[in-house]
């Protein structure tokens, strides 16, 4: 194997490429297919003509389409959102109302109450005004009644008095004067 | 262990070793029969190239074309692809940069698609040869050149005079500037191409150890199932570098183009 | 007999020049490591940076494929 090599003869890759030769007879590469000048006129041009193509597909018709999906769906988003503020502020909104109408109707039961409350009152001060009144008219009754009884008695002491007395100084042996009998009674009452 | 080395130099000798053709993948042949290839001759890259813009057609123009507000699967990836783009641009390059957004993605498509699809088995990877990566770059590059001087003339040589650094420095640092900012097209395009071709010719020189088990069943039996694991492994790293290079090689165009539209430090 | 100097000086050339690559993950795991050393320590600025973070990891990146481009240069073209 190692008598190959001498047997052919080495020669230079360098030499073969200078002679514009790349492939060895068996179709293997000679050097570094890279370096072989034969070949880079025809890769030039067919990179230079894809490149082209592809940056007028890409700048014509790729780019602006994804700019313009992008732009949409950024569009979209936005429109999206403005929507939900929207929603929100409406719901909120409706739970101002809400409460307000609540605060309303707590507002007029109240009012209710107090009225109700405020009848019940007038009601019952009427009531206790006239009971009051009864019993005050009663108790004036009840007192003359009792300052009459008294002066009853009182005059019922003094002619029971009277006559005690008088039977007291005739059982002694006076002989009472009615008037003077009187006189002292009245004396002594006073006293 | 010779012979194999050898193997790889002797061409496709039909011999009883293991066979090495790393290389070989990377050949330009025509697509249609046999021949020279010419300068307009359909070649096996030139078909790759195609799939690629008709891949890419049919991901951003095809995959929109319902225009849902409610994006389908397709579309909401073509849509992630122009977003990505798009905020790359205007995170490193600036708001002003925006008018050059198609060319950079017309860059970042083209290079994805073309490391994606040269991943399918039997496939050409364009972007594996330097003639065609140092073209993307050397576009970006003139391109930025032109456009520096356009928009800002001579200031546009602010770029390569650090006024932040001392003055007895500044020459020193003038010339490392316009080395370093002529090596941009180079690193540019090799970063990219070398990426690809060792990827590729990685994987190449772990499958030709996997026929080892019809050659000796004992180092066979150690050897293929290795080198199988290794290919999965050398192709899921592949798939990531595939989308990182072409990360890279935008988001540095990017950066040049910031450079030219706020040449000053 | 010429050759075969030539080709042994090629693929001893190639081995060197993939000592580069170690270097070149030295500083793709270094930028890494930073980064999430300082996104744990302040996670919030941590999704601002991954551009950066992938940048700095194509740079050093780029450097370890030049190495390995110089090495299949070796193997294939000389």
């Amino acid at each position: 194997m190692a008598t190959e090599a001498t047997q052919t003869g080495h020669v230079s890759p360098v030499s073969l490429e200078e002679a514009g030769v790349c492939v060895d007879s068996h179709g293997g590469a000679i050097g570094m297919p890279q370096l072989c000048g034969e070949w880079m006129g025809n890769q030039i041009f067919w990179l230079l003509l894809t490149l082209v193509v592809l940056y007028f597909v890409l700048s014509r018709v790729a780019l602006p389409r994804i700019e313009a999906i992008l732009a949409e769906r950024q569009g979209t988003i936005t429109n999206d959102l403005a929507a939900a503020e929207d929603l929100k502020v409406k719901a909120e909104e409706a739970e101002q109302a809400y409460q307000k109408a609540l605060a309303d109707a707590r507002a007029e039961a109240q009012a209710i109450v107090a009225e109700a409350k405020a009848e019940i009152q007038a009601d019952l001060d009427a009531a206790t005004a006239k009971a009051d009144a009864q019993i005050a008219a009663k108790a004036a009754e009840g007192e003359k009644k009792i300052a009459e009884i008294r002066e009853t008695a009182l005059d019922n002491v003094k002619a029971v008095a009277k006559d005690t007395a008088k039977e007291i100084v005739a059982a002694m042996g006076g002989k009472a004067d009615a008037r003077t009998v009187t006189a002292a009674i009245n004396a002594r009452m006073k006293g | 262990m010779a012979s194999e080395s050898l193997g790889m130099e002797a061409g496709a000798e039909k011999s009883d070793g293991l066979v090495f053709h790393p290389m070989d993948q990377f050949i330009v042949k025509p697509f249609f029969g046999e021949g020279a290839v010419g300068t307009f001759t359909f070649t096996n890259s030139s078909f790759w190239m195609v799939m690629t813009v008709l891949a890419a057609t049919a991901l951003l123009v095809l995959g929109t074309s319902g225009r849902s507000v409610i994006p389908s699967r397709i579309q909401s990836i073509a849509e992630l692809c122009y977003g990505f783009i798009r905020k790359m641009v205007e995170d490193v390059a600036g708001k002003d940069a925006l008018p050059y957004f198609p060319y950079i993605m017309t860059l970042f498509v083209f290079i994805i698609f073309a490391n994606f699809l040269g991943l399918l088995p039997g496939a050409f990877t364009p972007t594996s040869h330097i003639a065609v990566t140092a073209i993307l770059a050397m576009a970006v590059f003139l391109t930025v050149t032109v456009m520096g001087f356009v928009k800002n003339g001579a200031g546009f040589l602010g770029l390569f005079w650090v006024s932040s650094a001392p003055l007895p420095l500044r020459p020193v640092l003038a010339l490392i500037e316009v080395i370093s900012y002529f090596v941009r097209p180079v690193s540019h395009s090799i970063r990219l191409a070398g990426n690809m071709m060792a990827g590729h010719a990685v994987i190449k020189v772990f499958a030709a150890f996997a026929p080892m088990i019809l050659l000796s069943t004992g180092l066979g039996l150690l050897v293929t199932p290795l080198s199988i694991l290794a290919i999965t492994a050398v192709y899921a790293l592949e798939v990531l570098v595939a989308f990182i290079q072409a990360y890279v090689f935008t988001i540095l165009t990017c950066v040049y183009l910031k450079d030219a539209l706020h040449p000053h430090h | 007999m010429e050759g075969d100097i030539v080709q042994m000086g090629a693929y001893i050339g190639a081995g060197l020049a993939c000592m580069g690559m170690g270097g070149a993950a030295v500083g793709v795991g270094n930028v890494a490591g930073n980064y999430l050393a300082g996104a744990l320590r302040n996670p919030s600025a941590a999704a601002g940076q991954t551009a950066t973070l992938f940048i700095g990891i194509a740079f050093a990146e780029a450097l370890g494929i030049f190495s390995f481009l110089v090495a299949l240069l070796l193997m294939f073209a000389v």
